[in-house]
């Protein structure tokens, strides 16, 4: 038999080990009033003054955070469209299409990503991927979601009388980007664990987070073991966006398999509402993570209160049809290492 | 079923257990009390249009419908005004049961799909909640209206 | 008085209609099917015409009341002219609420739009 052999950067069974870590040298994030109000309000860089920002439908709205929130992080490390190699991006609407309509004028090599919640740290991965293949200089890492175009996709008309489920998650409105450089200051991306997908059974389109959790768990213990690292490397451990059921299970899920990370674990879907904003279970949305990420936890790594983060992006790959035919939720976590 | 798939099943239904304790439970009676109210609300309203139109001559039994009517322009105004989704954060099937919930759910569909067309948007999709509701009253009034009518002619 | 019935009449209706949304994963979509079915079924019984008797409008608010009205139009057309009148009852009673609702939902949905 012929011995199979590994890459160079591959490290374990799913992981890669970045040789010339690819820096994060500016970052960009657009929200809506709800979110601005949040806890985490004062760290975004524009809050929306209401959920339209001027368009008609929320298609265009979305569409439009996502062109802003990639031209400002071209601006913000002073550099022009022409200089940038590629753009990742992808939200939660069908075929990507906030993605596609935000981002058709700035003339950037485009790849099109989609991994629901968890499409930031995939965008993250593959970013670094490139940069530290040398198949690029700079590239943007982008991920939006909206609370509204993603109601009228997976569940009701805004408008329509629904209570909301404790399990329930709110979908944030936002966008945010990441501009990956070989060459330039601030947080490294150094290692990555790319997921699989993980289907536990579970049907509740109003209970993501539990679906998500046995993925969140798989992935966060592959990277450690891929990595020969202790959760204790980690300044903190944060999903986006397991939201407080999901959160709690994946804890037990890792405690059976004897990793504790009770201690530095956390979730973007509940740093970015305060409880009492009424959403239930926590956030979620492929947003979610990607502006929490592309402001607060890039700021917390400059400011240097964290050295060593892990962001674990999750998904829930259903769609509307998907559940109203009986299918259970597949879902994905994609885990990032930075370091300052 | 294969082994592997019994093996998937088996994890499964004990990663269901597991979840099981962390799912939160709906506050069962304090949601039961405000459907109450709030149902109970929007009833005794509609007993005031049928008391108004009782007042003005009609017969009590065709009040009804002309309460109705005003019932449905109001849920229907409501939801246009974007405040029936509030409430039924609050009351839940207390908005969502009576007949002002079946306005709020034509209005709130119709709304909400007005951009992708006033025909094949706004119109097509404005029975999405409340075709079923029409198709299922016809079906089962039609079905029950039949059995009885049949077995009282038999009689 | 009349007030006070109807109220709990029909607030009873919302509960068990919330019983069964927090009990199921059925949503609210589900529930008014159950109810219309369940008021042609009780109207079958001829259990429906004494309650809204009773409670007044606590019985002729809730959706329930839909399918009770359609039975009622139903066994009206057909003691009148037989068989064909199993269809041509159905909107008899019930055509002025579906009228209604199309009606007033296209004028409102023209002139408003979504909050969020």
């Amino acid at each position: 038999m012929q011995a199979v052999q590994t890459a160079a950067k591959k490290v374990g069974k799913q992981s890669i080990a970045f040789q010339n870590p690819p820096k994060i040298v500016s970052t960009f994030s657009i929200v809506g009033p709800k979110e601005g109000q949040g806890p985490l309000g004062k760290d975004f860089d524009t809050v929306l003054d209401d959920s339209y920002y001027g368009e008609k439908t929320w298609e265009k709205t979305e569409a439009k955070m996502v062109g802003e929130a990639v031209n400002n992080v071209i601006q913000r490390a002073n550099l022009k469209p022409e200089n940038i190699d590629y753009v990742l991006a992808g939200d939660l609407l069908d075929q990507i299409i906030s993605t596609n309509f935000g981002i058709r004028d700035t003339d950037i090599p485009f790849f099109g990503l989609y991994g629901a919640c968890s499409t930031m740290a995939e965008a993250l991965t593959m970013g670094a991927i490139l940069v530290d293949g040398g198949y690029a200089s700079r590239v943007i890492a982008t991920a939006s979601s909206h609370f509204d175009s993603a109601e009228r996709q997976y569940r009701y008309p805004v408008e329509l009388g629904v209570q909301r489920k404790p399990t329930s998650q709110w979908t944030v409105t936002g966008s945010g980007a990441a501009l990956l450089a070989a060459e330039g200051q601030g947080p490294r991306i150094v290692g990555a664990t790319v997921g699989k997908i993980v289907d536990m059974g579970v049907k509740d389109p109003n209970n993501m987070g539990t679906a998500m959790a046995p993925a969140a768990a798989d992935t966060i213990a592959a990277h450690l073991q891929d990595f020969g690292k202790s959760p204790r490397d980690y300044d903190l451990i944060v999903s986006g966006d397991l939201g407080e059921i999901g959160l709690s299970i994946t804890k037990e899920l890792l405690q059976k398999q004897k990793i504790e990370i009770s201690d530095r674990f956390y979730d973007t879907g509940l740093m970015i509402f305060d409880r009492a904003q009424g959403v239930q279970a926590g956030a979620s949305g492929a947003g979610c993570s990607a502006v929490v990420f592309s402001s607060h936890l890039v700021k917390e790594l400059q400011a240097g209160k964290y050295k060593r983060i892990l962001l674990v992006g999750t998904g829930a790959l259903l769609s509307p049809v998907t559940y109203q035919q009986g299918e259970s939720i597949p879902s994905i976590a994609h885990a990032v290492s930075v370091e300052m | 079923m294969s082994q592997s798939q019994a093996q998937k099943k088996q994890e499964q239904d004990a990663y269901k257990k597991l979840a099981q304790k962390h799912q939160p439970k709906p506050p069962l009676l304090k949601n039961v009390i405000m459907a109450f109210l709030v149902g109970g609300a929007i009833s005794a309203v509609g007993q005031a249009f049928i008391n108004y139109f009782a007042a003005r001559g009609m017969p009590p039994d065709k009040a009804g419908a002309p309460a109705a009517i005003v019932m449905v322009f109001l849920g229907a105004l409501l939801t246009g005004l974007g405040v029936y989704d509030s409430i039924a954060k609050v009351g839940g099937a207390g908005a969502a049961v009576p007949i002002t919930g079946y306005a709020n759910s034509i209005v709130a569909t119709a709304m909400e799909f007005k951009r992708e067309g006033w025909i094949m948007g706004m119109s097509a999709r404005m029975f999405q909640i409340a075709g079923p509701v029409i198709v299922y009253a016809v079906v089962s009034g039609v079905v029950v209206g039949l059995i009885r009518w049949f077995l009282a002619g038999v009689q | 008085m009349s007030y006070l019935i109807a109220f709990v009449v029909g607030g009873l209706i919302c509960a068990i209609g919330q019983v069964i949304l927090d009990r199921t994963k059925l949503t609210p979509g589900h529930v008014m099917v159950i109810m219309v079915v369940s008021g042609a079924i009780l109207a079958g019984f001829g259990l429906y015409q004494p309650l809204v008797k009773f409670a007044g409008a606590g019985a002729a608010i809730p959706v329930s009341n839909f399918g009770y009205v359609i039975v009622e139009g139903v066994l009206r057309e057909l003691k009148m002219q037989g068989a064909f009148g199993a269809l041509t009852g159905v909107f008899e009673l019930a055509g002025s609420v579906i009228a209604a609702s199309i009606f007033f939902g296209f004028i409102f949905a023209a002139f408003f739009r979504p909050k969020s």
